[in-house]
């Protein structure tokens, strides 16, 4: 586990006049010695690989602040620890997912073929093959609705919040409310929706729209907290300059705030879709189960990903041969894999938008 | 700033709209067929959709019937079970919501709910039967040993953290021949409410002298391993060393099971000895002639037969108001109870198919399912 | 406020021109005010089909003879996995968060943000069937080495599970899924921090740490308390990862290792809710209510730490 620190950027790169620093590549230097001195207890006492890259990274952790510390001073020193820090917390974050995704794909990649993802569940025979097409229509809907509904009211309600009624009461309120917000199980938001929808249309309520606005109900606090977060950054000066124009307020919020905020914004957005894609306990609740394929929000059942996996593996049936895999294992991974390659698309689909209408500016 | 206008935005949301647009053009490939195939006077007749909901234990088996029957009506029908847990599927029913629900317990007026279902089918008795029986089996981890004879006081002590080692005399008494290592036994049992952990504790409650907890669908004793669902224990079980646990006998894979005493012989789990307990087992007190309910005998000495089962039930009304709601039950429900719909069942999750003179009674009650 | 005068002389101009601010500035007042409609909505449906859950007869709570003592370690599970997930978490996605946005050039900045991006994408399920087939697994030896070593610490008192299914294990999982909503947004903040503040810094001949912490932090505070709650409400209320993960359970106990955890109390409503009946239910919305409240209390107590700070710094 070397780890190097990566060229700054030369703009940033503290323009030394007197003090003394390490040359440029003492950390690769003290890698390469971390890893050789991890060596020696490592192969005395036989443990594995993980243990060698964990002393290995710990070595240079304190090896390189303390050379530092020799020759650059305390200040030096530190800078070159958090250096060590943030980098190594990066490498730790990325194990448990390269774990999850190897996991996901190893499993999910036998499933998939070209009828599990154009057939339903829909059967008229045990023998027949069966899809999730009817799971990811579900998803993508449902989603969908949820985003619509969402996504105007959390930014809308963030721009209530930075530009309308800063500083006020129900301002102060809202926000408060919206972190609260946050903490509320996704069970409770579909128990929530599950009562309303049927107190206002019949006990035999189930809708794909119910499950967007359980869905919502978790989506709106991300999106409000992301884009006020976003919106407070956006320097003064540049709304300042658009009123002295003579630019009405609202248009230079739609002009000049939202385009300035779009980049974290969509983060915001994505990071909400993200968020609410995945549950589970409030769409069985409200949206129920189906085999068929369903494309009307408004009308009938309709099953998501998330809820087919976790029936799925509830339930998984028995396997064809004695000791393999029971058919509804193989289907929740080939989901769960399927509902990771989505997130994943729409993520990237909102960067290059994000990419795209952000206006250009030094970072 | 460049010049941004969130004008510009619209031709993206247009174009994913657009795709969205063309996708609900096409419908499942598999789908295509059945929606077409529009000549309902074949076989079944029968079209629409039926809801239900309720136990999740019956959710494969619901799968297989649901596929049964909608072959049986040439695709032409839908049958929908949601998996809400039986607690749910009853209000579901109760208050309308379904046509039917499946439950791993049958209605008691502890809470009400007998009297809530007979007012929500026009004051008439509900119908129970029993429509999916599953024997439990008490599974194992255990290096080198392959199979344990235990009687239910045994299994009690185990599971009520009384017998702690493998090599326990209680133990070692019933298995001369085991090679029983002295290692810690960590017993698994369900984190959520379930059927199984109601019907297990049920049988330890009447099968042994040494537990003292109702049978409740929570597991009693606190602390030790606990997992979520059938998936969860035999992960648990099979992931640690010395663990036992219990789950649907379809579910342990290859994990080795208990046989457990009964009378004076060891009986391993099975689907056959499941429906034999389920047919001799007496009849609930007090019931009306529509309803099956039955006091699963945890004690029963009869050869072959195995106590340890979830029995769940089928709940639906008498009469319906709607004639074509009280076709699809009536069908439906004939359907499940038939010897092709039990056998289906078996097939796809492995359940006992219910023995002849059980599934007589059923189809007689189920098939006087009527609109009025 | 900075732009205080902007803000007013904008505000000063009325009249029929403005009709397009009116309308603008009421949408944007309709829709914080639906959101204070929407959670009074979840609030009163808690109430009314919770309260009656407070005050059942003793056999509707199990081992415990009253409400309190069946919602106390369910409170206490909830709240010792989330401050594990925070403990772990918060660290690593400021780490990251900085390596995106000031450490890493460019070309390896935007993979790592993706990357770390891809962990939000994952359903809870999965990190549930994860959680148990893979890192209970793995963890679980590093568990029997902390009770034979460290066993006289109370969080190691042990006996150490036999599948790894602890409560630090579900800490661990909340953290992986906490882990990128705190570093997406930390990540914004940090890289909105205008040059001018940095390069003013770097030009005083402070080091790169000493111009994050002098210049960076301070400009991004707000929004690493934002990125903190909401992670933290992310882990008081996740459902399905922990109800998979977790051995639940035991009572209240600092023990971190052993198989008998309390369990959460969302991950409690979703294991139960399900064979319950009425009765039942309505102690579980119950619970849900004490959910609401302590993350109600948390906020409060943070937004009180946050303004404390904030006119500290004024002044």
């Amino acid at each position: 586990m070397s780890v190097t620190t990566a060229p700054a950027r030369p703009t940033s790169e503290p323009v030394a006049f007197t003090q003394a620093r390490l040359p440029r590549l003492a950390p690769v230097l003290v890698g390469v010695v971390a890893v050789a001195a991890a060596a020696l207890p490592v192969l005395l006492l036989d443990w594995g690989l993980v243990a060698w890259a964990l002393v290995a990274g710990l070595v240079h952790l304190v090896a390189l602040p303390a050379w530092a510390r020799v020759v650059e001073g305390p200040r030096g020193a530190a800078d070159r620890m958090v250096t060590g820090l943030v980098w190594a917390a990066c490498l730790v974050a990325i194990v448990p997912l390269v774990s999850l995704l190897y996991t996901v794909v190893d499993r999910g990649m036998a499933a998939i073929s070209s009828t599990f993802l154009t057939y339903s569940m829909y059967r008229t025979d045990l023998d027949q093959e069966v899809g999730i097409y009817h799971a990811l229509v579900g998803t993508l809907l449902i989603t969908l609705g949820a985003a619509v509904i969402s996504v105007p009211i959390g930014i809308m309600a963030a721009i209530y919040l930075i530009e309308y009624g800063k500083g006020s009461r129900l301002a102060r309120w809202i926000t408060f409310l919206v972190d609260v917000m946050t903490g509320i199980p996704s069970i409770v938001a579909g128990l929530f929706a599950f009562s309303l929808f049927i107190l206002l249309f019949g006990p035999a309520t189930r809708l794909g729209i119910g499950g967007s606005v359980a869905l919502s109900l978790l989506m709106i606090p991300v999106v409000v907290r992301s884009t006020e977060e976003m919106l407070r950054l956006v320097p003064a000066d540049l709304r300042e300059a658009s009123y002295a124009l003579g630019v009405p307020k609202w248009r230079t919020i739609v002009k000049v705030v939202l385009p300035t905020a779009l980049g974290g914004i969509v983060t915001g957005v994505t990071l909400a879709i993200a968020r609410v894609v995945g549950e589970t306990a409030p769409l069985l609740l409200i949206a129920g189960l189906t085999t068929r394929t369903n494309f009307n929000l408004f009308s009938e059942r309709m099953t998501t990903l998330p809820v087919l996996i976790y029936t799925q593996n509830a339930n998984p049936g028995i396997a064809e041969t004695p000791g393999g895999t029971p058919p509804g294992i193989a289907i929740a991974w080939g989901g769960a894999l399927v509902l990771i390659l989505i997130v994943m698309m729409l993520n990237l689909v909102a960067r290059i938008i994000g990419a795209i209408f952000a206006p250009k500016t030094g970072h | 700033m460049n010049r941004t206008s969130f004008r510009k935005l619209l031709a993206p949301s247009a174009a994913a709209l657009a795709l969205s647009i063309s996708l609900t053009a096409c419908g499942a490939s598999n789908e295509a067929g059945a929606e077409s195939g529009g000549d309902s006077s074949e076989t079944g007749g029968l079209s629409g959709d039926l809801n239900g909901a309720g136990a999740s234990s019956q959710e494969k088996a619901q799968g297989a019937w649901a596929t049964g029957f909608q072959g049986l009506n040439d695709g032409n029908v839908t049958v929908n079970y949601d998996p809400v847990g039986s607690g749910d599927g009853r209000t579901n029913f109760i208050e309308g919501g379904v046509s039917f629900a499946g439950s791993d317990s049958y209605l008691t007026d502890d809470e009400g709910e007998l009297s809530a279902a007979k007012e929500r089918c026009g004051g008439e008795d509900p119908i129970e039967v029993p429509a999916y029986v599953s024997p439990i089996a008490v599974a194992f981890n255990l290096e080198g040993v392959d199979s344990l004879n235990l009687d239910a006081d045994t299994i009690a002590q185990i599971f009520d953290n009384k017998i702690t080692t493998w090599n326990d005399p209680a133990i070692a008494d019933q298995n001369p021949d085991a090679e029983l290592p002295d290692l810690a036994i960590t017993p698994v049992h369900r984190s959520d409410d379930s059927g199984t952990t109601k019907n297990f504790t049920d049988y330890l409650g009447k099968a042994s002298d040494s537990w003292s907890y109702e049978a409740e669908d929570a597991f009693p004793v606190k602390g030790g391993e606990a997992a979520e669902g059938t998936s969860g224990v035999i992960s648990a079980v099979s992931g640690g060393t010395g663990t036992i646990g219990y789950a649907d006998e379809s579910q342990v894979g290859d994990l080795s099971v208990v046989s457990v005493k009964v009378g004076e012989e060891y009986v391993a789990p099975s689907t056959e000895g499941a429906a034999k307990v389920v047919e001799t087992s007496p009849a609930a007190e007090g019931r009306a002639d529509v309803d099956m309910a039955v006091d699963i005998d945890r004690t029963t000495t009869e050869p072959g037969a195995y106590p340890v089962v979830l029995l769940s039930y089928l709940i639906a009304c008498q009469t319906y108001e709607d004639q074509a709601e009280a076709d699809l039950v009536q069908g439906y429900l004939s359907y499940i109870v038939s010897d092709e719909g039990q056998a289906a069942a078996s097939e796809e999750a492995g359940s006992a198919p219910l023995s002849a003179s059980v599934a007589e009674k059923a189809q007689s009650i189920v098939d006087a399912i009527s609109a009025g | 406020m900075r732009y205080h005068v902007a803000t007013i002389a904008a505000d000063q101009r009325t009249g029929p021109a403005r009709l397009g601010d009116r309308v603008f500035s009421a949408t944007a007042l309709a829709a914080g005010i639906a959101i204070l409609l929407a959670l009074a909505g979840v609030f009163v449906f808690l109430a009314i089909e919770g309260v009656p859950g407070l005050a059942k007869p003793a056999e509707f709570y199990g081992d415990a003879t009253s409400f309190w003592g069946y919602v106390a370690p369910l409170l206490f599970g909830t709240v010792l996995a989330a401050v594990i997930a925070l403990i772990v978490a918060v660290p690593l996605a400021w780490g990251i968060a900085l390596v995106v946005s000031h450490y890493a050039p460019k070309s390896i900045a935007t993979p790592i943000a993706y990357v770390i991006d891809l962990l939000a994408a994952v359903p809870s399920v999965v990190f549930g069937l994860w959680g148990i087939s893979v890192l209970a697994r793995q963890l679980q030896p590093g568990y029997v080495w902390l009770d034979e070593n460290m066993g006289w610490l109370p969080f190691f008192a042990g006996p150490a599970s036999g599948t790894g299914r602890t409560i630090l294990t579900a800490g661990l999982v909340l953290a992986i899924m906490i882990l990128p909503i705190i570093t997406a947004i930390s990540r914004e903040v940090f890289s909105q921090t205008p040059r001018l503040h940095e390069e003013a810094a770097l030009a005083l001949g402070a080091t790169r740490w000493e111009m994050i912490r002098m210049a960076v932090f301070p400009y991004a505070r707000s929004g690493m308390v934002s990125a903190v709650m909401l992670g933290l409400g992310r882990a008081l209320g996740e459902t399905m990862a922990v109800a998979m993960v977790l051995s639940a359970g035991g009572g209240i106990s600092l023990n971190l290792i052993s198989s008998s955890n309390p369990a959460s109390i969302a991950s409690n409503i979703a294991s139960n809710y399900k064979e319950g009946t009425p009765g039942k239910i309505q102690v579980l919305i119950a619970t849900g209510l004490v959910l609401f409240l302590v993350t109600f209390l948390v906020n409060f107590a943070a937004r009180w730490v946050v303004t404390r700070n904030e006119r500290k710094l004024t002044r």
